[in-house]
């Protein structure tokens, strides 16, 4: 199913600055309502494919600036931990359905 | 026949361009109140249909979808469904999108026309669009969704007439029956959302926008954060040294009214309420109206270019160490100019421990109505050297000020967040908007609906206070040999304040100076205005500036107590009431007057004893 050499789930947050992700899962359950129901908004779900745009400064690189869509939003890393991700090549970050209707 | 104003509300996603939308439509025809009940900004205007059929335009909150995550996203849901008490529910919506981010804005889009009301959809910022190579069409899109489709550019007022065309055809015609269905979930909304966006694209050619570029130096670990201080501080250095020009002329202009007033009237009491008491309160206070509107500009533009993201991102980070989230960091930033707004803008936080705190340290961000106690204080004290080049020891001093506000700030909230306001760890997600060239007609409204504020304030609350204080020190009369001043019901209220005051370097007259000031802080400098031209016996003394007086009278010991009183103080009752009302109750605006007027007199107290110890 996936591209064959990436079978180990990251999360969102281990990922290089730059790289681009398909979410492969999003642990809800640990998040604030309020703040799963703004990321799903804004479209953080499964099969989206996000890139990691900035992270910001001290330590911990704390919070981080994730490209969905033509959107850049800013989350914090406990968020970025939450979601558990693939490496994909850079063919752009694409909303969820994106890489739905493309399977 | 006549029938009420129809009422149409202005909707979608933050950052699609409603603002500019709204300006566009309405102009400077806007009402801003609240919705009774919640302090969420109603904003209303005015506008007319294509048939001349004047309408209400309303223009709601952003929103990601009708399931509020804050507040303000649950005043537009509630205004929308007919549930906003004081708000008819509105007769017709626009839709306003962004055209860049389709994609994303059609999910709460669709939910929108799932409502069956009559609908238009504002597809706006093409023009930006295109610059990131994508090309819509905006009749396709239409048909995908049912409903008209309109391309607006509201910044550049493109658009507009076959908007106001396709609502006025929307209201009037009879409307057809919405293509979605209400039940849908989110993932079913996105598939859809998808294939609509789809369907409306004709071209999408990758280019490198212009925003990656700029976030890669504005967002960077360690430029980005020098770029957001050196920025701060510019903003700082011209608050003081831009506005002086033009605070000089109106000064000028305050004195040469006083000067005709005088000649014109005859020598008495009315003469002596209009030149001592109006004139000389009131005008002391309009002269810092330049820096308001100097700060103010700065914010406008920051917000308008969509830096204020970039800012509240570097910020998180900083403020996550002390338990709150880069969102708390625009509502103290416009605290800078004013607490009011500032508590307001706490809306937007979700979580409501975070923005306790946020409410209750925002006074502590030097707002500008301590400016012309800063001010005065600081030229009649601090002497105009340059320390560097660029440099004055004025600005810096000022700088210090506003530092130690925000110093102050953090600590509380560090101790809050461990105390009264104990929760989980507050959460940060924020969308970044694309950058924009602002629009100076947008900018210039902004400025204007602020500067007119602050001078109503200035033609109400510090005109009856400091008409109220000239009272109060004009009687009774003093005896031949006596000081006016002493003799007066003012003077004898201070007495009684003189003796708890006292022990922090404060003397009389600052005494005086803080009855009226809980009204505004600024009063702090009018009634010291009055006092000392009532106190005067002479003309000549009465012209002599502020600025010369309090220096020759107060020791530098005590004018650095009474900076760092004005640091801390809760000196605003406006500031109690909003607290009031946003936190519903009196139990917070309670504990944050103590807490508040405890630090200051601990803080003027230190800075006393510490500077006499010195030698200063």
């Amino acid at each position: 199913m996936t591209n064959g050499f990436e079978t180990r789930n990251e999360t969102l947050a281990e990922r290089p600055l730059g790289s681009v992700s398909r979410i492969v899962a999003v642990d809800w359950d640990t998040l604030a309502p309020e703040e799963a129901r703004r990321l799903r908004a804004l479209g953080i779900d499964d099969g989206a494919t996000v890139k990691l745009a900035h992270r910001g400064i001290f330590a911990g690189r704390d919070p981080l600036a994730v490209e969905i869509g033509r959107m850049t939003i800013a989350v914090r890393r406990v968020h970025a931990e939450a979601i558990r991700v693939e490496a994909v090549a850079d063919a752009g970050a694409k909303l969820a359905i994106g890489a739905d209707a493309a399977a | 026949m006549s029938r009420p104003i129809r009422t149409v509300a202005l909707v979608g996603n933050p950052n699609a361009g409603k603002s500019a939308l709204f300006n566009a439509l309405t102009g400077a025809r806007q009402k801003i109140a609240n919705y009774p009940g919640v302090t969420v900004e109603r904003k209303a205007g005015r506008m007319a249909l294509s048939n001349g059929e004047p309408v209400e335009l309303v223009d709601l909150p952003g929103s990601y979808s009708l399931d509020p995550s804050s507040p303000d996203e649950a005043v537009t849901r509630d205004v929308i469904l007919g549930d906003q008490e004081g708000q008819r529910r509105p007769d017709a919506l626009v839709i306003v999108v962004d055209a860049a981010n389709l994609e994303q804005h059609l999910v709460f889009a669709q939910e929108l026309i799932a409502l069956d009301l009559p609908v238009v959809v504002a597809l706006n910022m093409v023009d930006l669009a295109k610059r990131d190579g994508l090309v819509l069409d905006a009749k396709a899109l239409g048909e995908a969704l049912g409903v008209p489709v309109v391309e607006t550019v509201a910044v550049r007022r493109r658009g507009l007439d076959a908007l106001t065309d396709a609502l006025q055809r929307a209201v009037n015609e009879k409307h057809q029956a919405p293509f979605f269905a209400a039940d849908l979930d989110m993932t079913e909304r996105r598939v859809s959302a998808h294939a609509i966006a789809q369907r409306a694209l004709v071209s999408e050619t990758r280019t490198r926008r212009m925003h990656r570029g700029l976030d890669k130096v504005l967002l960077h670990p360690w430029i980005g954060p020098v770029i957001l201080f050196a920025l701060l501080f510019v903003v700082f250095q011209a608050v003081f040294a831009w506005a002086t020009p033009f605070a000089d002329g109106l000064e000028a202009g305050v004195g040469f009214v006083s000067e005709r007033v005088a000649a014109i009237l005859p020598d008495g009491l009315i003469r002596d309420a209009i030149t001592e008491g109006v004139l000389a309160g009131v005008g002391s206070v309009v002269v810092f109206l330049p820096q308001i509107v100097i700060l103010f500009f700065f914010i406008l533009l920051m917000e308008a270019t969509g830096y204020m993201a970039r800012a509240a991102f570097l910020m998180d980070r900083m403020m996550a160490g002390v338990g709150l989230s880069g969102r708390s960091f625009i509502p103290l930033l416009s605290s800078f100019a004013c607490a009011i707004p500032g508590i307001m803008a706490t809306r937007s936080i979700s979580d409501p421990k975070d923005r306790l705190t946020t409410i209750l340290i925002a006074p502590l961000m030097t707002c500008s109505a301590r400016l012309p106690v800063y001010a005065v204080i600081i030229a009649a004290f601090i002497p105009a050297r340059s320390v560097g080049p660029g440099i004055g020891l004025q600005g810096l001093v000022l700088f210090a000020l506003y530092v130690a506000g925000i110093v102050g700030a953090m600590v509380v909230a560090l101790i809050l967040r461990r105390s009264v306001a104990k929760g989980a760890a507050s959460g940060f997600i924020m969308e970044l908007p694309r950058y924009q060239w602002p629009r100076l007609s947008d900018i210039a409204l902004g400025l204007w609906q602020r500067a007119w504020i602050f001078l109503r304030r200035a033609g109400t609350i510090i005109f009856a206070a400091t008409v109220v204080l000239w009272l109060l020190l004009s009687f009774p009369q003093a005896e031949p040999g006596e000081s006016q001043v002493d003799a007066s019901i003012a003077g004898h209220i201070a007495d009684g304040l003189y003796v708890v005051v006292e022990p922090i370097g404060f003397n009389r007259d600052i005494a005086l100076a803080l009855i009226p000031a809980m009204a505004a802080r600024e009063v702090a400098v009018s009634s010291l205005a009055t006092t000392y031209a009532v106190d005067s016996g002479d003309e000549e003394e009465t012209a002599m500036a502020l600025t010369d007086r309090l220096s020759s009278r107060w020791s530098l010991p005590t004018a650095l107590a009474f900076l760092a009183w004005f640091v801390f103080a809760p000196q605003c009752l406006s500031t109690i009431a909003v607290a009031k009302r946003e936190t519903n109750g009196w139990k917070w605006p309670v504990f944050m007057l103590a807490y508040l007027f405890a630090l200051a007199y601990i803080f003027a107290g230190i800075t006393y004893w510490l500077a006499v110890a010195a030698g200063l």
